[in-house]
């Protein structure tokens, strides 16, 4: 565990530890959020997950959006560790704890910090089904083969061939932004 | 130049290899790598429509240019993405 409570790990998250860590005289709220791997997904039954991450990238996008939380909300301490490596049913994939000195900016700094790590830190996360399928979960990868047409990749800000996976961390800051609309 | 793409995840399964490489013509962009690897590799180029490009670990687009030795990840959606987004023009030019 690393100064800045920003870390990777192989094992079990100790989220009690990490929420003690943010706790502070600074700050009346501390808000926590787990990430736990869930037995049922409609009608598809989960054995495990497993993460994977680039990890030097992660982490260096796990601070960036610590450090936009940090300027939005007067955060007094956080913490946001991920797991990687297979993840039992139950077991906690991923913790952010946060204190801050009023609630409304707790609730809203966590709900930040895990919508942005989702959205952003290149970590991936492959199902294995109960009936022993797996599955790498890449919302909106293409399956459809459009691979020989002309063209496909040229060079065009309207209409960029990163567009459908339009997450990248250029959008911090408006995700940011949204949450704070969905709150005002 | 030689250039070394490290792959990640459902890429990395299909291909069977954490590390794909391509030959560029200097000077080098992202478009340019994304053509090579369409080219080179037919479950890649149908992949990388959806995927970013990280260079140096930063996400970049088509006109981010690639230098020898840069550190180049084709990175595939993510695994929660589902954070509500404006607009694709936010991506900068570098």
């Amino acid at each position: 565990m690393n100064n800045h409570m920003i870390d990777i790990v192989e094992t079990t998250i100790d989220h009690h530890a990490l929420v003690e860590r943010v706790r502070s005289n600074a700050a009346g709220a501390v808000c926590s959020f787990l990430g736990t791997t869930r037995e049922v997904t409609g009608v598809r039954r989960t054995k495990s997950l497993e993460y994977e991450a680039y990890r030097s990238m992660a982490l260096k996008k796990m601070a960036e959006i610590d450090a936009e939380a940090r300027r939005r909300w007067p955060i007094v301490e956080s913490a946001i560790v991920h797991r990687v490596g297979v993840v039992e049913l139950g077991e906690i994939s991923v913790v952010i704890a946060v204190s801050c000195p009023h609630r409304d900016q707790a609730f809203e700094a966590c709900r930040y910090l895990i919508d942005a790590l989702k959205a952003c830190v290149p970590i991936w996360k492959k199902e294995t089904w109960a009936d022993g399928n797996e599955d790498w979960i890449h919302p909106g990868l293409e399956t459809t083969d459009r691979l020989s047409e002309p063209g496909r990749f040229t060079v065009d800000s309207e209409h960029n061939p990163v567009e459908p996976h339009a997450s990248g961390c250029e959008t911090i800051a408006a995700a940011a932004e949204t949450i704070d609309g969905e709150h005002s | 130049m030689i250039i070394e793409v490290r792959l990640f995840a459902d890429a990395k399964q299909k291909l069977g290899a954490a590390i794909v490489t391509v030959e560029l013509n200097e000077p080098a962009t992202v478009a340019d790598l994304k053509r090579s690897l369409a080219s080179r590799n037919h479950e890649l180029g149908r992949m990388l429509r959806s995927c970013l490009i990280a260079v140096d670990e930063e996400y970049a687009d088509d006109f981010a240019s690639i230098k020898p030795g840069a550190d180049i990840a084709l990175i595939p959606p993510v695994s929660g993405g589902s954070i509500k987004t404006r607009s694709t023009s936010r991506f900068s030019r570098n």
